[in-house]
Formats: structure tokens, sequence, C-alpha cells
């Protein structure tokens, strides 16, 4: 258990709901929910979900800390935002389960091979770095992300469209070489740091 | 012209349902005069588009019958039909009231002998049914109208239809010369009945009442039943009139959504369990029935009620709000969602589904006069309100017919108090 995790535990013992409102992006909505099920029957993916939102909600209020935060399935959300136009409360569903996902990750115990929170990590320290995501470097990151020789293969098979791609200069050849970006990289770096205290400071996760 | 008589004593009660109707009779029988101003034709309102009534299931003419036949046997309820209150002007114990009164074309010595209906072709949509039939433009609103007199829908006027139906009365009943008049009178208190309407489906995209014909609401499935309704009586479903024998309900159509209305409606619950005591009626065993549902609200008493259809094996209750509605190509509506007891992702598929409805003011109270104050759904907040104006029963909230009548009787008392402080004063 990672310390932070285990502070957590600590602070807000068996009050999940709780522990949802305070750390989790929009969790101070979880208690509006009335169970009726309208965001999971719209949820594109629902099927593939091993417990569709609404049964996430009735899991936070249940005190399922391990089973909500250890599981995959918040991180199956597409961002489609049929549940949010749909719930008649009007609770922001895809923002909760992005907060639910995120705090997971923060805690260190989300998923570790779960591929949303992979791609999602590769593309924010891409982007983070410079301020701009290389699209180049990223791609390739990606196909190899499962493994050596699984990146050659998809590399391969995406040559065609990386070809294409660079005939239409969509695709910075020399992207590899230099990361490019933003101008004043060392600002931007500077803010996300404040960001990060300000989070920190504001969720009980500074040390 | 239409002659008022009309003092600062009189009480005015705008719209003629069922709690308007109540409103006046209770005013009048303690001695009050009392102008009943309604829109539509007949008096009645709504309750008379229903087939039955929870909970003793009895038909609505019944109470309608006796409601007028206090109504005429009592001299001091002026009844005014196709009549719109325009504005009310004045402070309480003095108010005018401007109303204006459409043509009716056909005058008191109408026997509703229907000679003027057969005599015309040209039809218009029926709005008694809904829309879902038509009707003569020589027509009596329903069987049991009251005043039991013909209308002549105002298409006809200059046409030479017009002609045959004034040529085919003996009463000389028709008078299509007949003007819209604007009326103005003094009253002391008004009365609030305006009323609710059902909210429009359509709105509701995931249910696609608007795309598929064998989605309809449940004002419309009360109508299906009724023996003067669209299908004669028979439940059969719109597209291709294949008995109707399973038959879906879905709960807060429109209801307890932000994004439509805010409130419960509460009647749609024992609306539907009433309902679905209409397809066992039909189809007995052959029947099947689902209600999706949030949470059941048999309001009040009717927990009995709802615990007999519970126990009827031909009832399912589904805990569900269903995510949205598609159909196959036999035009059976398929419903999609999933459940909340254990989570199951259902695609079910009916003959029919009925929306239950929501209901929202016809008026909005916020657009009567300034010190007429609305609540966030545009009901009568009786206690912001300043004036003298009182809601009375789906006016002030979405209330059943019992609890409408109990309101109008609260209206009627607050009316009452209000011209017996305007009589003292001017003792
Ligand atoms: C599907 C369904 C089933 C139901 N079944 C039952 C049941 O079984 N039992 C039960 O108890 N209740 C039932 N109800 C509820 C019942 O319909 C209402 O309680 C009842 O209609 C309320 O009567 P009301 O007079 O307040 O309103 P309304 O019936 O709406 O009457 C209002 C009247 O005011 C008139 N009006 C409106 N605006 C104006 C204006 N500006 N000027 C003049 N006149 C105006 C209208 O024309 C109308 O005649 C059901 C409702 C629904 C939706």
């Amino acid at each position: 258990m990672t310390d932070l995790n285990k502070a957590m535990v600590e602070t807000y013992r068996n009050d999940f709901l709780k522990e949802v409102e305070a750390n989790v992006e929009e969790g101070n909505w979880v208690k509006m929910c009335m169970q009726c099920g309208v965001c999971s029957g719209s949820c594109p993916f629902g099927p593939d979900w091993e417990h569709p939102p609404q049964e996430i909600f009735a899991m936070i209020r249940a005190g399922k800390r391990d089973e909500v935060l250890k599981s995959e399935s918040m991180w199956m959300c597409t961002s489609c935002y049929n549940c949010i136009v749909r719930c008649p409360r009007e609770l922001p569903i895809t923002h909760i389960m992005h907060g639910l996902a995120n705090y997971a990750h923060r805690l260190g115990i989300a998923p570790k091979m779960n591929p949303t929170r992979r791609f999602a990590k590769i593309f924010w320290d891409n982007i983070a770095k410079s301020g701009r995501v290389n699209e180049l470097e990223l791609s390739i990151r990606l196909y190899f992300m499962n493994g050596f020789m699984k990146g050659i293969k998809t590399g391969l098979e995406m040559l065609p469209v990386g070809l294409g791609m660079l005939k239409t200069k969509r695709l910075n050849p020399f992207g590899l070489f230099a990361h490019g970006g933003i101008k004043r990289k060392g600002e931007l770096h500077k803010m996300l740091k404040k960001a990060y205290e300000i989070e920190d400071k504001r969720k009980g996760f500074a040390k | 012209m239409t002659d008022v008589v009309a003092t600062n004593e009189t009480i005015l009660v705008v719209g003629g349902g069922i709690s308007g109707m109540t409103a006046a009779l209770e005013a009048a029988e303690c001695g009050k005069d009392v102008v009943l101003v309604e829109k539509n034709p007949s008096l009645g309102g709504r309750v008379n588009q229903l087939y039955k009534y929870f909970p003793k299931l009895c038909h609505p003419t019944c109470g309608m019958e006796i409601n007028l036949r206090r109504l005429r046997a009592n001299k001091r309820i002026r009844v005014l039909t196709l009549s719109e209150v325009k504005t009310i002007t004045g402070k309480p114990g003095d108010y005018t009231a401007t109303i204006t009164i459409s043509p009716r074309y056909v005058n008191e010595n109408c026997t509703a002998c229907g000679e003027c209906e057969k005599a015309v072709s040209t039809e218009i949509t029926n709005p008694y049914n809904y829309g879902m039939d038509k009707t003569k433009a020589a027509y009596l609103p329903f069987a049991m109208a009251y005043p039991p007199r013909y209308v002549i829908d105002p298409s006809l006027i200059g046409t030479p239809e017009a002609e045959k139906a004034k040529a085919a009365c003996k009463y000389d009943a028709i008078d299509l010369g007949m003007k819209e008049e604007t009326i103005n009178f003094k009253v002391g208190a008004v009365v609030w009945a305006t009323g609710w309407k059902p909210y429009d489906a359509a709105k509701i995209q995931p249910y696609g009442y608007d795309r598929y014909p064998n989605v309809i609401t449940s004002v419309e499935f009360e109508r299906l039943m009724d023996p003067f309704g669209p299908t004669g009586g028979k439940l059969v479903r719109p597209s291709d009139g294949k008995e109707a024998k399973n038959v879906a309900f879905i709960q807060c159509a429109g209801s307890r959504d932000r994004n439509h209305l805010k409130h419960c409606s509460r009647i749609c619950c024992m609306a539907s369990l009433k309902q679905s005591t209409y397809v066992r009626e039909k189809y007995a065993d052959d029947a099947n029935v689902s209600i999706y549902y949030i949470d059941i609200r048999a309001i009040d008493r009717f927990e009995d009620f709802y615990k007999k259809i519970q126990a009827d094996p031909k009832v399912k209750f589904i805990k569900s709000k269903v995510a949205n509605i598609t159909v196959d190509k036999e035009g059976n509506p398929i419903l999609h969602g999933v459940d909340t007891e254990g989570y199951h992702r259902y695609d079910n598929s009916h003959d029919l589904v009925v929306l239950a409805i929501g209901m929202e003011p016809s008026v909005d109270a916020s657009r009567i006069m300034p010190g007429v104050k609305a609540d966030a759904s545009g009901f009568i907040d009786i206690h912001a309100t300043t004036e003298a104006v009182f809601g009375a029963g789906c006016a002030s909230n979405a209330l059943d017919v019992n609890r409408s009548v109990q309101s109008a009787t609260a209206g009627a008392l607050r009316a009452i108090q209000v011209i017996n402080r305007v009589s003292r004063a001017e003792a």
C-alpha cells in the first residue's frame, strides 16, 4: 500500500463517501444519485463495464473502497457525455468517472496494466514536457507500450498511414530528435508545479 | 352582447374542470354569487377524458353527473364557456376582470339533435381524443358535454358547409353571425383553477414519442379504453392495429427530471397501476404488463392499491428508468436499460409503450398578474401570493381528483372570507 493510500484510509476510516466528496473531482455529486439507472443504460460501452456508473455510486455509498478504486470500470469512460445529458439529476457523471480514475491513480492503487491509464500517463508526460503533443513520439511510445515485438508489428501496420501523413505535412519527421513545443517551457513547468501544490494542499495529499 | 351581472361580492372562478366546478359549487351553495369561466366549449376539464378513476375504478361520468345536477339546481352560478380571462386588475375585494368570449355559432335553442353534424362533411382533429381521430366540424364535444350544445368550428364559417349546417337545424339554433366579444365585470375574489396539461412527450428524445407510433402517452392510453375513443374502446396499437397485450409503462416520463419537469407529478404511479388493470380487463391471462420505475409513489392511502397490483403475477415491476427505445422491423418498441436490482442489462420487446407523462400547469402562475407567485414549476404558490387569487386543483399542484377537490374547497373558503370582508365593510 502506498503511503498516500494508507494516509487516506486512516483519515476517512469507513466513510468512503466522505473521502470521495473531499478528494474526487465533482465527488460531492455522488450523494445526489437516485439510482434510476439511465446512465448505465445510456453508456455505449456499458456492456463492457464490470460496474456501470450507477453501481459505482451505490458501491461508494456502501463503502466498497477497494472494489471501486481498484476497478477497471471508470477507466472505460470515453467521455461521450450521453450520461450527463440524460441524468435526471444533472450529475456530471463523466467528470466523476475521470475523477475517480485519477484519484485511484494518485493513490497508486489503480490497475497497473489498464491501457487507458497507461495511455493517459504517456500522453500527459508527453504534453507536460513541452506544452505541446509530439505526435511522433507519442505514437511510437504507444506502439511499444506492450513490448518490443508488438511495437514493431504495430509500427509496420501503421506505416502507410504515417507515410501519408508525412506527404501531406501532418507529421514532423524530425520530431523524435527535436521535441518542439512552446516557448518558455520553464514557465509551464512552474505553473504545473504550483497547480499540483494547490491541489495537494486542498486535498490533504501533501506530506 | 353577453350580459353578466356581477359585483365586488362576486367570486370569479377561472377554469371549469373538476376543481373549478367544485370551487364554484361550494361557494354558491354557501350563498355567494359566482361566475365560472371555461375556455373550452364544455365543463369538466380533463377528467372527462379518463376511462376510469383510481382508486375505486369507477367511471368519471358518475361524479360529473352529480356535479352537473348541483350546478343546474343553483341559480347563483353563471357559466361562461369558450371564454378566457384576459386580465384581472384592481385589488383584493375590488377587481375588474376582462374576458373574451369566442363564438360558438350555436345558441340556446340547440337541442343537441345532431342534424347539423349529419349535414356537414368537413372534419377537424378531435381534441377530446388528443388528436388521435377526427370529428365533424359541427360537433358535440363529447356525449356528456355540458352545456349540451353543439359547436360549429370557426374553420367552417364562410363556407357552403356552414350554410348546410344552418339549413339542417330545425330549431334556429345556428347563428353564423356571432362575433368574438370582450366583456368586463367586477369581482371581489378569484379562484384560479386552470388545471394542467400533459408534458410534451416529444421533448424526451430517447423515448422517440415523435418517431415511433407504438410509443404513446398515458393520457392517450385512457382514450384507447373509452368506447367513445378513437378505437371504439379496443386496446390496439396505433401502427398496425395489433392487439396490445404486452404493454410497458415508463414512469417519471418527464417528471423528477431536471431536463424536463423538476417536480414529481404525483399521480402517474397510481395512473399506471390503474392502467395495468385496463390491460387485464381486455386480455385477462393473455395480458403482460411491465412497469419500469425509479420508485413507486402510491401516494398516501393508495398503498393498498399498489399491494394489490403487485400481487398480480401478470404485472412485472422493473426497477429502472429506461435509457432509450428503439423499434424492430415489426414496429415493436424495444426498451433498453439496466435495472437497479442486480444491474442486469435488458433489451425488452413490447407491443405498446405507455409514457406515464408528467403534469405541468396549463397556465404559468407567474403570468396571471404581478401579485400571484409561481413555484419553481409554475404552479400557484399560495404562501407567496399577495392577491386574493387562490389556486385550486392542478393549477396549484400536481394532484389527483380527490386532492384537487379538497384544494378547490379550500380555495372557495378563502374566497368566501374575502367576500365576507367586503360585505361587512359595505354594510
Ligand atoms: C394519465 C392520467 C390519469 C389520471 N387518472 C386519475 C384517476 O384515475 N384518479 C384521479 O383521482 N386522478 C387522476 N388523474 C388526475 C386528474 O386528471 C386531475 O386530478 C384532474 O384533472 C384535476 O382537475 P382540475 O380541474 O384541477 O384540472 P383540469 O381537468 O385540467 O381542468 C382545468 C380546466 O380549466 C380550463 N382552463 C385552462 N386554462 C384556462 C383559461 N385560461 N381560462 C379559462 N379556462 C381555462 C381547462 O379548459 C379545463 O377545463 C389522472 C391524470 C393523468 C395524467
